[in-house]
C-alpha cells in the first residue's frame, strides 16, 4: 500500500515513500501502520482527522 | 480615526488598539491595529472585520466611505476573532449577497459563531472571482497561522491582502512602511513572526517559492495588523525567507542565554557560558526571565544559533517561571537550532533533565552534555560554565560544516 494521505486540517501530505523522520517512522511505512499516537507533523492532529489523497 | 484611501475605491479600515499590552502571552508595548479592506465597485466588498468591543469604530469609518448597508460581499481571509470578531454584527447591519472564504474557513467560522444560514460561497486555492471591476485571485495559506488563513490578491491592482502574515502588533499614526521608522518596523515585524508564525516557518517557506514561481506581482502588501508595505513590499518577503530557514550558517554565531536564579548562582554559570561563547566570536544575549517578557525572548532566539537554557532545581523540579518560557518555546519551535541546559541544584537536580526534554521536544538539537554544578559554583565549577559555552560553539561549528 503505497497510498498518500492528507490532513483535512492542514493539508499535509503523508507519503509513505518518505515516512516521518521526524517521529522516527522509517520511509516505507504504510498510513495505515503508524502507530495510534502519531500525529500530524505540522498541525498536530491526530490519524482520524486523514483523508486519502485524491 | 479616518479610514485611509490607498486609491480609488480601495480603503484601509484601521481600527486601532492603542491600549492593548497583552495579546493571548505576547507582550505588544505598543498596542496594535485591526485592518480590514473595503473596495468599491459594481459589488462593494468588504474583507475581513474588526475584533469585538470596537464596533462604533469599525462601523463609524466605514459610513465615512458607504452605508455599510450598500456592502454586497464580505470576504473573510481568517476566522481569528481579532477580525471576524464583528461578522455577526457585519452580517446583520451588510445582508450580504454572498461571504465569500476557503472551505476550512466555513468551519472554523461555523465553529465560531454558529450561523449555518449565512451565504457562504466556498472558494478553493487559486480560484478567482469578480467583484465587479476588480478580481480576486484567491489563495489559501493554511496554517499561515491557522488552519484557514487566507490570502486575497487584486489582480488588477496588483496588491496582495495578506491576512496576518506580514503583520505586526504596533499602533502607529503612519499608515505606510514610508510613513514609520523602518528599524521599528522590522523589530515589531520580527517579533510578530517569532512569537505567531515561527511552528509554521516550513509552510511560509513552501508558500513564498509558490508565489514566487506564479509571478505574481507584487506592488503592495496590505496586512492585517499594522502598516501597509507600498515602498519596499519585497523587504519583508525577503525579511519572511530569512526568518523561516533553518539554516544556522544563515544566522550565524549569535546565542541566546535565558535563565532565573534563586541565589545568583544560575546567574553566575550563565555568565560564564556566556563568556565561552564570546570567545569563540559569538553575539550572545543574556535574559533573565524575571525581568523579560517571554515573548521579547523569542524573538531574540529566531535570530540565535544556539539557544542556552537554564534553571535552578526547586522542590525537586523545574522553577515555574522557567517552565512557562520552556512551554512557550516548545510550541514556537525554533527547531535545529542548538541547545544547552543548565542550573544549580541543592542535593537531587532534577531540573535540567526538565529543561531537556522541553528542549528536546521543541525540536533543538541538545548538547550531550548538560551543565549541573551543586549550590555556588566555584572559580573551578565557573571554568567547566564557560568551557561548555566553548562546546555549544564548536557544535554550532561541526553543525554548519555538515550541513
Amino acid at each position: 500500500m503505497d497510498t498518500k494521505f492528507v490532513c483535512s486540517i492542514c493539508g499535509y501530505e503523508y507519503d509513505p515513500a518518505n515516512g516521518d523522520d521526524n517521529a522516527d517512522i522509517a520511509p516505507g511505512t504504510p498510513f495505515e501502520n503508524l502507530p495510534d499516537d502519531w500525529v500530524c507533523p505540522v498541525c498536530g492532529v491526530g490519524k482520524d482527522q486523514f483523508e486519502p489523497a485524491e | 480615526m479616518e479610514p485611509v484611501k490607498i486609491k480609488e475605491n480601495l480603503y484601509q479600515i484601521p481600527v486601532t488598539d492603542w491600549n492593548v499590552r497583552d495579546f493571548h502571552g505576547y507582550s505588544v508595548y505598543n498596542g496594535t491595529t485591526y485592518n480590514a479592506y473595503l473596495s468599491l465597485g459594481e459589488k462593494n466588498t468588504l474583507f475581513d472585520t474588526a475584533k469585538k468591543g470596537f464596533s462604533e469604530e469599525f462601523f463609524g469609518m466605514i459610513s465615512k466611505i458607504i452605508e455599510p448597508k450598500d456592502i454586497d460581499y464580505i470576504v473573510v481571509n481568517h476566522a481569528e476573532p481579532d477580525h471576524s470578531g464583528l461578522l455577526t454584527e457585519a452580517v446583520e447591519k451588510i445582508k450580504p449577497e454572498k461571504i465569500f472564504l476557503s472551505s476550512a474557513c466555513q468551519k472554523a467560522i461555523i465553529d465560531h459563531y454558529h450561523k449555518t444560514d449565512w451565504p457562504f460561497e466556498i472558494v478553493k486555492d487559486g480560484q478567482e472571482f469578480s467583484i465587479g471591476s476588480r478580481t480576486v485571485h484567491f489563495l489559501e495559506t493554511r496554517m499561515l497561522h491557522w488552519p484557514d488563513s487566507c490570502f486575497s490578491y487584486l489582480k488588477e491592482d496588483e496588491i496582495l491582502i495578506s491576512s496576518d502574515a506580514f503583520g505586526h502588533h504596533w499602533a502607529s499614526s503612519g499608515r505606510y512602511d514610508d510613513e514609520v521608522d523602518n528599524a521599528e518596523l522590522m523589530r515589531h515585524s520580527k517579533k510578530y513572526f517569532a512569537n505567531i508564525l515561527l511552528p509554521y516557518a516550513p509552510m511560509a517557506e513552501k508558500l513564498l517559492s509558490k508565489v514566487a514561481s506564479m509571478n505574481l506581482s507584487i506592488k503592495m502588501i496590505c496586512p492585517d495588523h499594522g502598516v501597509m508595505w507600498r515602498k519596499d513590499p519585497v523587504s519583508i518577503i525577503n525579511k519572511y525567507k530569512e526568518w523561516s530557514s533553518k539554516d544556522l550558517s544563515l544566522k550565524g554565531k549569535k546565542a541566546t542565554i535565558f535563565y532565573d536564579t534563586m541565589w545568583h548562582s544560575t546567574e553566575k554559570m550563565a555568565d560564564s557560558i556566556f563568556d565561552g561563547l564570546k570567545s569563540k566570536g559569538f553575539d550572545v544575549d543574556i535574559m533573565n526571565i524575571r525581568v523579560n517578557h517571554r515573548s521579547d525572548i523569542m524573538t531574540q532566539i529566531l535570530d540565535s544559533s544556539v539557544v542556552v537554557a537554564g534553571s535552578p532545581t526547586l522542590n525537586n523540579g523545574i522553577m515555574p517561571t522557567v517552565s512557562d518560557m520552556l512551554c512557550y518555546m516548545r510550541g514556537l519551535k525554533p527547531s535545529g537550532k542548538i541547545g544547552g541546559c543548565f542550573g544549580s541544584y541543592g542535593w537531587s537536580g532534577e531540573a535540567v533533565k526538565e529543561i531537556s526534554e522541553y528542549m528536546t521536544k521543541a525540536g533543538l538539537k541538545l548538547l550531550d552534555e548538560q551543565l549541573k554544578i551543586k549550590y555556588v559554583p566555584s572559580n573551578e565549577d565557573l571554568v567547566l560554565c564557560k568551557e561548555y559555552g566553548i562546546k555549544l560553539a564548536d557544535k554550532f561549528e561541526s553543525t554548519i560544516q555538515g550541513e
